[in-house]
This record gives structure tokens, C-alpha cells and sequence, in this order.
């Protein structure tokens, strides 16, 4: 007995000397329960809107103010005219637009109906269901106070219209993001492990002392896997055209150069990772644990990050895939120009360089 | 700078923050020597090496390697060694061909060249029958003189060899300091590390590192003479045991 608690004790000394495996240990639930229970949330906070009010009387006014004293709505534009429409959704701030017809009122004085539409951005189509849901039952609600004490109770019809996707296929949501997921992981975590391994097998030292440059080196081993991810990333949206009828509206070129762009980021992640860990399995572990579960969670791959409380969504901007989800589902889904995605190529640009000038840093203070 | 050496080094510094891990040392190389770099674990031997190879910027003091200075001249040093560490330097999922055929590219030596070179090689190691196996198949004897005669590919001035026969069988180490001797008689300079004090004994010349600093630099049989000992093994133990647990 004695020898067996000796052993018992050994394993916790283990664990306590090894302040990674505590910090996993104790860090990694509270961290997943967090996340989580704050990215899972089937409610609309703060759904940035438009309304295009033909009408403008004192009903519109009301269901408008209704509708934005909710919390679930935050009015982003008053649009003037249809043409409006398109270019709004376009720049993917707002999430659906409020049409309501013009002689709103009236109608609803002398014929008793009147019409709204409601067009929500479908390319992420849970969280379209849950807006036109919401939106309806206010819009159901302000009908009902209106029939209080009528005969005959006014009728409002929404109608309701689905942009971008308009027969709510979940994998218009998928494609993007899990081309950011597989793109990030081949990148990221083969150059990662691929240069943490020539580091444990005493290679990289050999390469340092030949004539071949630290940037010769780095840039030769990024290469192969540009390439390959490149086929992958092909091989996704082949797959999700001629399979899942995913079209590609906008410019293949343009997404083709942006998905290189964010290879390039990926990879660049990939090379800060290796400087900081010595063998392959840490850095396995980082490019998992802090790429991949992030890039998930917060990236508006699965749950909106509109949705998040404050401090998610700013640590969300962190998150190379966020940015590259946007821009892939406006050009695919929306056929977005350059125009409306060069902030967030922008963004991605800028972290890319930040990545490598600090993996530079840390290459030559390995170095010295 | 004297012609002579290949190797001229004067009062080289390192330091890492407030630690002196080579703390001035001084000594010349003549081309074709042997140079034995000894010394307990954590004495600075693979710091000074570093910075010779010119993997380490110096702190202070100056240095030269085949004529080139190790502050600025680093590429040009680089061309111009051969280098060989303690861990092993192959990749073990390539063939033995094409694990030499890619070093030899890394040298800048022609397709003809590597293709004569990775002949000659398998030639000399007889490892005919090894040529397409991958690297991790070979024994570990095997390998090391593979690594060995890969570090000199390019025919370098110098080949800086970090405690090459780490974990290798007595006999493998004999047939390897053949190689060295080998290469020092076509004038290549060998610059090596190593615990094994019967190898030091193979050295022509031996430096003693003691905490960073040279504590003696001469023949092995003259150091042995100096303290009055009758193998490198004492002369060891006589410098070393008074700064280290060794």
C-alpha cells in the first residue's frame, strides 16, 4: 500500500512541476466553459439593422421604435429608396433590412392591412431564422395592441425574404468557414510541426551554419505548403459547387488571390509558433489549443459573433478566420467587389506582417 | 591576419546578460591540424563554437575563420566550413542518396558533381547496397560516418565536428577518427569537441575549457607531461574538479 501511494504521490509532483500541464488542466475547462456558454447563445443582441420607411407615419414610427427599444435591434441606417437595399447588405454590417410600404397607415385605417417586408442577409442562415422570428413576433405584438377594442382588428403581413440564400442551406454558412478551418490548419500547423521537427532532429542547426539564409530557409519550407493548401483550397470550392450547389457569385480571382492572402497569414502564424515551441508537440498543442479552438469558436464560423458579449467580439477581431470568413462569404455568397472587403483585407495584411516581423525577432534572439 | 592559421582568435567574449559564458580566450588553428576543444558540460565550448561557425555574434573580441571575420564576414564563413553536431544532421526519412545529394545543393556543388560525389561516397563507406534505403534503416555507426563525409561535401578549410561520437561503440569511433585523419591529411582542418578523453589523446593540439576561460592549450603529450600524469583522463580531472561537480 505504502508503495503504491509513493506512486500516486510521484504522478502529483509530475503534474506540479509541470506548470503547461496545470495551466491545461485547470485553465483549459474554465476557458471551454466561458467560451462556450457565452458564444452558444440562441439570443439577438444588438442585431445592427436598416429601415426603409415609405410610409413614414405615426404606425411605422411606432413598430420602428418597438422594434429598436427591444435590444435585440440597433438601427444602422434609414436607407431612401429600394436601390439602397443592395449595397447595404453588401458591405456586411447590417443583418436585414425593414421595407415598409408607402401609405402604411392609411392602409391599415381604411383597408385594415398593410404590408412589411422584412429581408434578412441569409448567408448565415440560423441567425436569419432567428431575426425574421424575432422581428415578426414584435411586428405580431404591435398588431395585437392595435386590435385591442376593434371590431374588425387591422392585419399586418410581413413578408419575408431571404437574401443571398434564399432556400436556407446550412452549408452556404459551412463552406466559408471551414475553408478558413482546414486552410489555418494545413498551414499553420503542418509549417509549424515541419520546422519544430528539423529543430528536434538538429537539422536546422545544420541548416544555419550553411550558406542557405535564415530567410531561405524559412521561406523554402513555407512554400510546399502554400502549394498544398492551395490544392486544398480548390478541392473546397470544387466540392461545394458541383456538390452542394454552393455558387461562387463574385470573382474567382479575387477570391483565389484572398485566399492566398490568408494562406500567407496562416503560414506566417505557422512560423511564430515554431520560434516559440522546441518540439513538435508543443507545437501541435498551441497551433490546436490556441488556433484552432478560437478560430471555431470566435471566428462567426458556427455562432455569429454579433451575438457575443462585448469582450468576446472585441477578442474576436484577434482572429485571422473572422476577418477571411467575411471576405469569403461576400465574394461567394454576395459577389461583393474589392471594394467592399479591402478593410478586412487590409486587416489580414496587417496582422500578416505583424506575425512575420515578429517571428524575425524571435528567429535572430534564437539565433544570437 | 597571419596566413599561417586558418583559425586566429583574440580575446573572444560571450556574454548572455550578466553570464560570461567564453570569457576572453585567444588561440590560433594552423591549417591541417586537429584542434581538440575539451572541457566539463556548461564550460562554453559549444558557445565559443557557435561563434566561430558564425551562428553567435561575439560580445567582444575579435576572430577570424579561413581569413573571414566572425562580426561581418559570416556568409563567406559559412561557405567555407563544414559543420557536424552532436545531434544527428541527416534526414532520416530520405534515402542515403538523396540525403546527400541534398546537402550537396545546399553547397552550391553542381548535378555533376553531386552525382560523382554520391558515387565516390558509397564507394568509399561501402554502402552500395544502403544507397536507396532510408536513413533511419543504417545502424548508428553508419550514419555518423555518413554525416561526417556529408559535413565535408564541399571540401571546406574547416569541419567543425560538435562531440561527434556521442553514443557510438568504441570500434566505430576508431574507424571514424580514420575519417578525420583522412580529411586532416588533405589539409582539412578538423575542429572538434568531445568528452571522450581517448579520443583527446588523437588530438595534435588540445584546448581545456574551465568555466569559460582557456586553462591550458598544448599537445596532449605535453599537457600530460605538465601534470605529471599518464593519461589525458587525469589531466582532466586535475583542471576541471576544482570549478565543477565533474
Amino acid at each position: 500500500m505504502n508503495r503504491f501511494l509513493n506512486f500516486v504521490w510521484k504522478e502529483f509532483l509530475h503534474i506540479v512541476r509541470d506548470y503547461r500541464t496545470l495551466l491545461i488542466l485547470f485553465g483549459m475547462p474554465i476557458a471551454q466553459v466561458l467560451l462556450f456558454g457565452f458564444a452558444i447563445t440562441n439570443e439577438i443582441k444588438d442585431a445592427k439593422i436598416a429601415i426603409l420607411d415609405f410610409a413614414k407615419d405615426n404606425n411605422t414610427q411606432e413598430i420602428s421604435n418597438k422594434l429598436l427599444s427591444s435590444g435585440y435591434f440597433l438601427l444602422y441606417e434609414n436607407l431612401q429608396s429600394q436601390n439602397d437595399i443592395e449595397p447595404a447588405f453588401r458591405k456586411g454590417i447590417i443583418k436585414e433590412v425593414i421595407i415598409f410600404e408607402p401609405d402604411f397607415g392609411k392602409n391599415i385605417e381604411r383597408t385594415g392591412t398593410a404590408n412589411v417586408q422584412i429581408v434578412a442577409d441569409a448567408s448565415d442562415p440560423n441567425f436569419a431564422n432567428m431575426l425574421i422570428g424575432y422581428t415578426s413576433s414584435i411586428i405580431m405584438d404591435y398588431q395585437a395592441e392595435l386590435s385591442k377594442g376593434k371590431t374588425l382588428p387591422p392585419m399586418i403581413n410581413p413578408e419575408i425574404k431571404m437574401r443571398f440564400n434564399p432556400n436556407l442551406k446550412s452549408v452556404f454558412m459551412f463552406v466559408p468557414g471551414l475553408m478558413s478551418v482546414i486552410l489555418l490548419l494545413v498551414s499553420a500547423l503542418m509549417t509549424s510541426i515541419s520546422i519544430t521537427k528539423e529543430k528536434e532532429l538538429g537539422t536546422m542547426e545544420i541548416l544555419l551554419v550553411s550558406p542557405l539564409n535564415p530567410f531561405q530557409i524559412i521561406v523554402g519550407k513555407v512554400i510546399p505548403y502554400l502549394l498544398l493548401a492551395l490544392v486544398n483550397s480548390a478541392a473546397v470550392l470544387i466540392l461545394s459547387k458541383y456538390v452542394f450547389e454552393v455558387p461562387t457569385v463574385g470573382s474567382l480571382p479575387l477570391l483565389i488571390a484572398e485566399c492566398t492572402l490568408f494562406l500567407v497569414t496562416a503560414l506566417s502564424l505557422g512560423i511564430l509558433i515554431s520560434t516559440v515551441s522546441n518540439n513538435q508537440q508543443t507545437a501541435m498543442m498551441i497551433s490546436l489549443g490556441a488556433l484552432m479552438l478560437p478560430t471555431i469558436i470566435l471566428s462567426g464560423y458556427i455562432f455569429p459573433v454579433e451575438n457575443m458579449p462585448l469582450p468576446l467580439q472585441l477578442l474576436s477581431n484577434t482572429i485571422p478566420a473572422k476577418w477571411f470568413i467575411r471576405i469569403v462569404k461576400g465574394i461567394m455568397l454576395k459577389g461583393v467587389t474589392f471594394s467592399y472587403i479591402w478593410q478586412e483585407t487590409l486587416i489580414l495584411a496587417g496582422m500578416t506582417v505583424f506575425f512575420i516581423t515578429v517571428s524575425i525577432k524571435k528567429f535572430k534572439i534564437r539565433l544570437e | 591576419m597571419d596566413d599561417k592559421y586558418i583559425i586566429t582568435v583574440k580575446d573572444l567574449t560571450k556574454k548572455f546578460g550578466s553570464f560570461i559564458a567564453v570569457d576572453k580566450i585567444s588561440f590560433e588553428v594552423p591549417a591541417g591540424e586537429i584542434f581538440g576543444f575539451l572541457g566539463a558540460n556548461g564550460a562554453g565550448k559549444t558557445t565559443a563554437m557557435r561563434m566561430l561557425c558564425g551562428l553567435s555574434i561575439p560580445s567582444s573580441g575579435t576572430a577570424t575563420v579561413a581569413g573571414f571575420d566572425v562580426y561581418k564576414q559570416t556568409e563567406q564563413i559559412k561557405k567555407n566550413i563544414g559543420y557536424m553536431s552532436q545531434k544527428f544532421s541527416l534526414y532520416e526519412d530520405l534515402t542515403v542518396k538523396e540525403n546527400i545529394d541534398f546537402y550537396g545543393g545546399v553547397y552550391g556543388l553542381s548535378k555533376e558533381k553531386r552525382k560523382e560525389k554520391t558515387e565516390f561516397l558509397i564507394d568509399l563507406l561501402k554502402i552500395e547496397d544502403a544507397k536507396n534505403k532510408l536513413i533511419k534503416s543504417l545502424p548508428l555507426g553508419w550514419k555518423q560516418k555518413l554525416a561526417f563525409s556529408i559535413a565535408i561535401i564541399h571540401e571546406p578549410k574547416i569541419v567543425f565536428l560538435d562531440e561527434p561520437t556521442g553514443g557510438v561503440d568504441p570500434i566505430t569511433r576508431r574507424q571514424f577518427w580514420d575519417m578525420i585523419y583522412e580529411a586532416a591529411d588533405r589539409n582539412v582542418t578538423v575542429f572538434v569537441t568531445t568528452h571522450y578523453m581517448d579520443e583527446a589523446e588523437y588530438c595534435s593540439r588540445i584546448s581545456m575549457m574551465v568555466d569559460g576561460r582557456i586553462a591550458a592549450l598544448d599537445t596532449p603529450g605535453n599537457l600530460k607531461k605538465q601534470f605529471g600524469v599518464e593519461t589525458m583522463h587525469e589531466v582532466f580531472v586535475k583542471l576541471a574538479r576544482p570549478q565543477s561537480n565533474e
